[in-house]
C-alpha cells in the first residue's frame, strides 16, 4: 500500500472509539509515520454510532481519505455503514457474531468478546483485543503499541495490564490465524519522525494561549471548544492558570474582561452559540480597550445545528458580532501547529493593541490529530501596560495617541486610578456626550488599525506551490486542498489565516497571474468569496461550498479542480 | 478625623434632587475612608442605570461594565488579583432582572467580593418600568393597569443561595448604611447587602419605608442563626429590618487557585514558558 494506510474504527457511542482512535493513531505515529485523523459523532453519551479515520503514511500528509484499508468494526452498524469505503484488498476486523454479514475474503473475524470475558474484563475492552488484532495483521512492532496503551491507562496499573493482554491476545490470534494473508497492508517501523507531535487543534490553541502567557482562563462547556477547558483545567496546577468553569458563556467573557483589566493574560473558548451570548461584552472589550480572547470553535449552525459537526460559517458573524464599530481581528489557524502560532500572536496582538481578537477554529480542526513540528518558544509580548508604579503626572486611561493605544495601567499601581468604561468617555475614563469627544475617541481607537493592519499584510497569507490556477481558501479546509491539489501540476494554493483585518495587498499579490481563481470553504453562501469580491473587487471563477457538518474530502476537491483544468 | 474628600472626584453627580443614591455614595465614601483604604487599592465596578454614575464620583479604581454583568466581571478582577478590595454597584433591574442568573453563583463560590444592590423597585434611568422588586399591582409605565407579577425576595434568594453575609440597608440612613457597608467590606467571603433606594421620580418611598424599618442591632437578632434570619426574611410583617441578617464564615473561592496566586494572575509577568515537560505527551 505504498506505506499510507488508513484505519477505520466505528461503534456505539461508549465503546472507546475515540480512545481506539488516539491509541492507533499514536502507535502508528510512534512507528514513524505521518498521521491525521478525522471523527464523526452524534451528541449522545451512550448509542449510536461513531467512528474514527486514521491516516498513516511515509510521507507528509494533510487529510484523511474516503477510502479504508481496514475497517475495525465494534458492531454491525459499523459494518453496513462503512464497507463500501473498502478499498481493494481492505479488510473488515469484527466480533465472530458479526462476521456472518460479510463475504469471506474480507473478513477477519475474532472471538472479540470470547476473549475478553475470558479475562474477566468489563465488554467495553473488546476495542483493545481489536487494536491488538489490527496491529497484528499490520504486522507492527507489538511493544510499540503496549507502550502506547499503558500511556493511555497511565494512572490505572491494573487496568493497563489487563489492557496489554488483551491487545496481545487479538495481535496473537491474527497472526495465528490470518498470518499468511499476502495482500495486506504491512506497517514498518521507521526513523523516528524528529521534533515532530501528534496532536489535536484544541490542545494546540490551549498550548498557543500558554505560551502567549495565559493567566485565567474561563469558560463554560460547549462543543467543539469544550477539550480545551479540560486540558487548561489538567494542565492549570503544572502552569499556575487559574481555570473557571462559570454559571455561563455571559459570565465567561466578563469574567475574563475583569480578570484582562486587573493585568491577567486572559482567554474564553466556545462555539458559535456561546459566542452569541458573548457579543455583547466583545462590544464592551473594545469600548473599554481592555486585551481578550476569544476561541471561537465553529459547528453547524444556526442555533443548536449540528453539535458535533464542522462548518466555516461563523466567519462573518465573528467578524462583524456587536453593534457600533470598532477595530478586532480574527485570525484563522488551518492545522495543530498555526493554532499554536496563531493563538500565542492572539495573546500578543490582544495586549500590544489593547482589542479583542477572535480565534477562529471549527470543529475538523478542534478535535482532529495531526503530526505537526513541535512548538517553538515564543515570547510573549505587551505593549504600554503599566504596572507598579505611574509618574507621568495624571494618568488618563484613554488618553489620545498616535498609534492610538494609551498606556493602559492596571489597578493596584501607585498613581494611577483607572477608570474604565463601557459608554463612550473622554480621556479620564469619564462618560461623555461631547460630538468632539467622541469622534476622537473613536478616531483614536481606529487608529490602532494602521499597524495592525501592516501585521496583517506581513502574517496574514500563506501560499503553497506555484501555478495559474489558484484555489484560494481558510482554516481547516486547507487541509484537504493541500492534500487534493498534491496531484496536479499547475496549482497554486493560497491559504488566508487573518480574516480580520483583510490582508487585502498580499492577497492580491498572491493572486496575481492567475488564470482561474477558485474559492473552497466550508460554507454554503462563500464568505471568504464575499471577502474577495468585497475588500479586492474580484468575482472568483468557482465556489466550492460544503455544508453537510462535514470537512471536504481530497476526493471531492480532485474532481471539481479537474473540471477547471481541462477547461 | 477621616477624610473622605479622598474618595471623591469632585464631579458633580447628575442624580435627582433627593435621590437615594446620594445616600450610598455618601455611605459608600465614608466606609471606605473610614477603613482607611487605598484608593488604588480598590475597585468599584457598577451596572447600568441610575446606579452605574457611582463609578464617576468615587475616586478609587473603576469599571462601569453593561448591564447586568458587575458579578461575573467583580469576579475575574478578584480572582486575577485577590489583594485588591471589589465593591460591586447593581441596581435592582441589573442584579434582580438581567443579571440575576450571576447572583447564586457568585454566593454559592463565596468569592470574597461586596455586592451593594440599589434597590429602588423600578427602573429609573428607563423612565420608570416594573422591576423583579417592583409590589404586585403597582401602577408603572410598563404596568399601568397594576403589575401582574408578584416581587422577588432578594434576602431570601441570597440566603438560599449561601451567601455569607447578608444585609439590609435604608439609603435615608447613611450613617447605618455606612457601618453596614463596612462589615460586608471587612467580611472575608461574598457580602450580599441590598439597600432600600426611594426613586423620587417614578416611585417615592421615603415615607412608607421611613414609617417601617426598625434596627436589627436593637432586637435580639442573631446574625449567625440561619433559620432565624430565614424567618426573618420571610415572615409576613408590617415593619422592615435592616442590619446585618446572616453572617456566616467559610472558605473563600480565591483559595481554591492557591497554585496560581505566587504572584497572582496580574501580577504575573509574561516570560518564555518552558513547555518541553507538556509538549513530551504529544511525542
Amino acid at each position: 500500500m505504498n506505506g499510507d494506510i488508513s484505519i477505520l474504527i466505528g461503534g456505539p457511542a461508549g465503546s472507546g472509539v475515540f480512545r481506539s482512535g488516539q491509541i492507533i493513531s499514536k502507535t502508528l505515529f510512534r512507528h514513524g509515520y505521518h498521521v491525521v485523523t478525522n471523527n464523526e459523532y452524534p451528541s449522545i453519551i451512550r448509542g449510536g454510532h461513531q467512528w474514527v479515520i486514521v491516516r498513516a503514511s511515509e510521507e507528509e500528509i494533510f487529510s484523511h481519505r474516503n477510502y479504508a484499508d481496514i475497517i475495525l468494526a465494534l458492531d454491525k452498524l459499523t459494518i453496513n455503514k462503512h464497507r463500501e469505503r473498502l478499498r481493494e484488498n481492505g479488510l473488515i476486523v469484527c466480533d465472530e457474531g458479526d462476521a456472518k454479514i460479510i463475504e469471506g475474503e474480507k473478513c477477519v473475524s475474532l472471538p472479540l468478546k470470547k476473549i475478553v470475558s475470558m479475562y474477566g474484563a468489563p465488554s467495553v475492552a473488546v476495542n483493545v483485543v481489536g487494536i491488538g488484532a489490527v496491529f497484528g495483521l499490520l504486522d507492527a512492532n507489538i511493544d510499540i503499541l503496549l507502550r502506547v496503551i499503558e500511556e493511555s491507562f497511565r494512572g490505572k496499573e491494573k487496568i493497563a495490564e489487563i489492557n496489554k493482554s488483551l491487545a496481545r491476545e487479538g495481535y496473537e490470534h491474527v497472526k495465528r490465524e490470518y498470518g499468511s494473508l499476502e495482500d495486506i497492508p504491512k506497517v514498518s517501523t521507521l526513523k523516528p519522525l524528529e521534533n515532530k507531535i501528534l496532536i489535536n487543534g484544541n490542545e494546540a490553541t490551549a498550548l498557543g494561549a500558554v505560551s502567549g502567557g495565559l493567566t485565567f482562563f474561563a469558560a463554560y462547556p460547549m462543543t467543539p471548544a469544550s477539550p480545551i477547558l479540560h486540558f487548561l483545567a489538567e494542565i492549570q496546577k503544572e502552569l499556575g492558570i487559574v481555570v473557571v468553569q462559570p454559571e455561563s458563556e455571559l459570565a465567561a467573557i466578563n469574567m475574563v474582561i475583569g480578570a484582562a483589566y486587573t493585568g491577567a493574560r486572559s482567554m474564553t473558548a466556545t462555539s458559535g452559540g456561546g459566542f452569541s451570548l458573548m457579543v455583547e461584552a466583545l462590544g464592551q472589550a473594545a469600548m473599554t480597550e481592555v486585551p481578550v480572547v476569544i476561541v471561537e470553535a465553529m459547528r453547524t449552525g444556526p442555533s443548536t445545528g449540528l453539535p458535533t459537526y464542522t462548518s466555516q460559517s461563523d466567519l462573518r458573524f465573528v467578524m462583524h458580532a456587536s453593534q457600533g464599530e470598532f477595530v478586532r481581528a480574527v485570525l484563522a489557524p488551518g492545522d495543530p501547529y498555526e493554532a499554536f502560532v496563531l493563538t500565542h500572536e492572539a495573546m500578543n496582538i490582544a495586549w500590544r493593541y489593547h482589542i479583542p481578537v477572535i480565534v477562529l477554529t471549527d470543529k475538523y480542526l478542534a478535535e482532529s490529530y495531526w503530526t505537526v513540528d513541535s512548538f517553538p518558544e515564543l515570547e510573549p509580548q505587551e505593549y504600554k501596560i503599566i504596572r507598579g508604579e505611574y509618574r507621568n503626572g495624571e494618568y488618563k486611561r484613554y488618553v489620545i495617541t498616535d498609534d492610538g493605544v494609551s498606556p493602559m495601567a492596571v489597578p493596584g499601581t501607585k498613581g494611577a486610578l483607572i477608570v474604565a468604561n463601557s459608554s463612550e468617555h473622554n480621556e479620564h475614563g469619564f462618560g461623555s456626550t461631547d460630538p468632539e469627544v467622541v469622534t476622537s475617541m473613536v478616531d483614536k481607537r481606529f487608529r490602532k488599525l494602521e499597524n495592525l493592519t501592516r501585521e496583517a499584510e506581513e502574517k496574514g497569507v500563506k501560499v503553497y506551490g506555484e501555478g495559474r490556477v489558484i484555489v484560494i481558501t481558510w482554516g481547516s479546509t486547507k487541509n484537504a486542498v493541500l492534500e487534493a491539489t498534491k496531484n496536479f501540476w499547475g496549482v497554486k494554493v493560497v491559504q488566508v489565516l487573518w480574516l480580520e483585518p483583510f490582508p487585502v495587498n498580499n492577497v492580491a499579490n498572491a493572486l496575481e497571474g492567475a488564470e482561474r481563481v477558485l474559492v473552497i470553504e466550508n460554507n454554503k453562501t462563500g464568505q471568504l468569496v464575499s471577502l474577495l469580491k468585497e475588500k479586492l473587487l474580484l468575482e472568483p471563477d468557482g465556489f466550492l461550498g460544503k455544508y453537510d457538518g462535514r470537512p471536504f474530502l481530497p476526493e471531492e476537491i480532485e474532481e471539481w479542480i479537474t473540471g477547471f483544468m481541462e477547461g | 478625623m477621616v477624610d473622605v474628600r479622598k474618595f471623591d472626584t469632585g464631579r458633580m453627580p447628575v442624580w435627582c434632587p433627593g435621590c437615594g443614591n446620594f445616600g450610598i455614595l455618601m455611605a459608600v465614601r465614608k466606609a471606605l475612608a473610614e477603613l482607611e483604604l487605598e484608593p488604588e487599592n480598590v475597585v468599584l465596578v457598577t451596572g447600568i442605570g441610575c446606579h452605574g454614575r457611582m463609578s464617576e464620583y468615587v475616586k478609587v479604581n473603576t469599571f462601569h461594565t453593561i448591564h447586568g454583568r458587575v458579578l461575573p466581571l467583580a469576579t475575574g478582577i478578584k480572582l486575577a488579583n485577590p489583594d485588591l478590595t471589589v465593591i460591586g454597584h447593581s441596581g435592582d433591574g441589573d442584579a434582580y432582572a438581567i443579571g440575576m442568573g450571576h447572583l447564586p453563583h457568585a454566593a454559592r463560590r463565596n468569592i470574597d467580593i461586596t455586592l451593594i444592590v440599589h434597590n429602588n423597585m423600578i427602573f429609573g434611568l428607563t423612565t420608570g418600568q416594573a422591576t423583579p422588586t417592583t409590589p404586585y399591582g403597582r401602577k408603572t409605565r410598563s404596568t399601568p393597569y397594576g403589575n401582574p407579577e408578584h416581587p422577588l425576595n432578594p434576602l431570601h434568594l441570597a440566603l438560599a443561595s449561601g451567601a455569607t453575609f447578608v444585609a439590609r440597608g435604608f439609603s435615608a440612613d447613611v450613617e447605618h448604611l455606612k457601618e453596614l457597608i463596612k462589615k460586608a467590606i471587612r467580611h472575608r467571603g461574598f457580602a450580599f447587602v441590598d439597600v432600600i433606594q426611594p426613586c423620587v421620580t417614578f416611585f417615592n418611598t421615603y415615607k412608607f419605608f421611613r414609617e417601617r424599618v426598625y434596627k436589627l442591632e436593637d432586637t435580639d437578632h442573631d446574625p449567625s442563626d440561619f433559620r432565624a434570619a430565614l424567618d426573618l426574611v420571610t415572615r409576613n410583617e408590617e415593619k422592615i429590618p435592616i442590619g446585618v441578617i446572616y453572617q456566616t464564615e467559610r472558605p473563600v473561592f480565591e483559595l481554591q487557585f492557591q497554585h496560581a496566586m505566587n504572584p497572582p494572575p496580574a501580577r504575573r509577568l509574561s516570560a518564555i514558558r518552558d513547555l518541553s515537560k507538556i509538549l513530551a505527551r504529544f511525542r
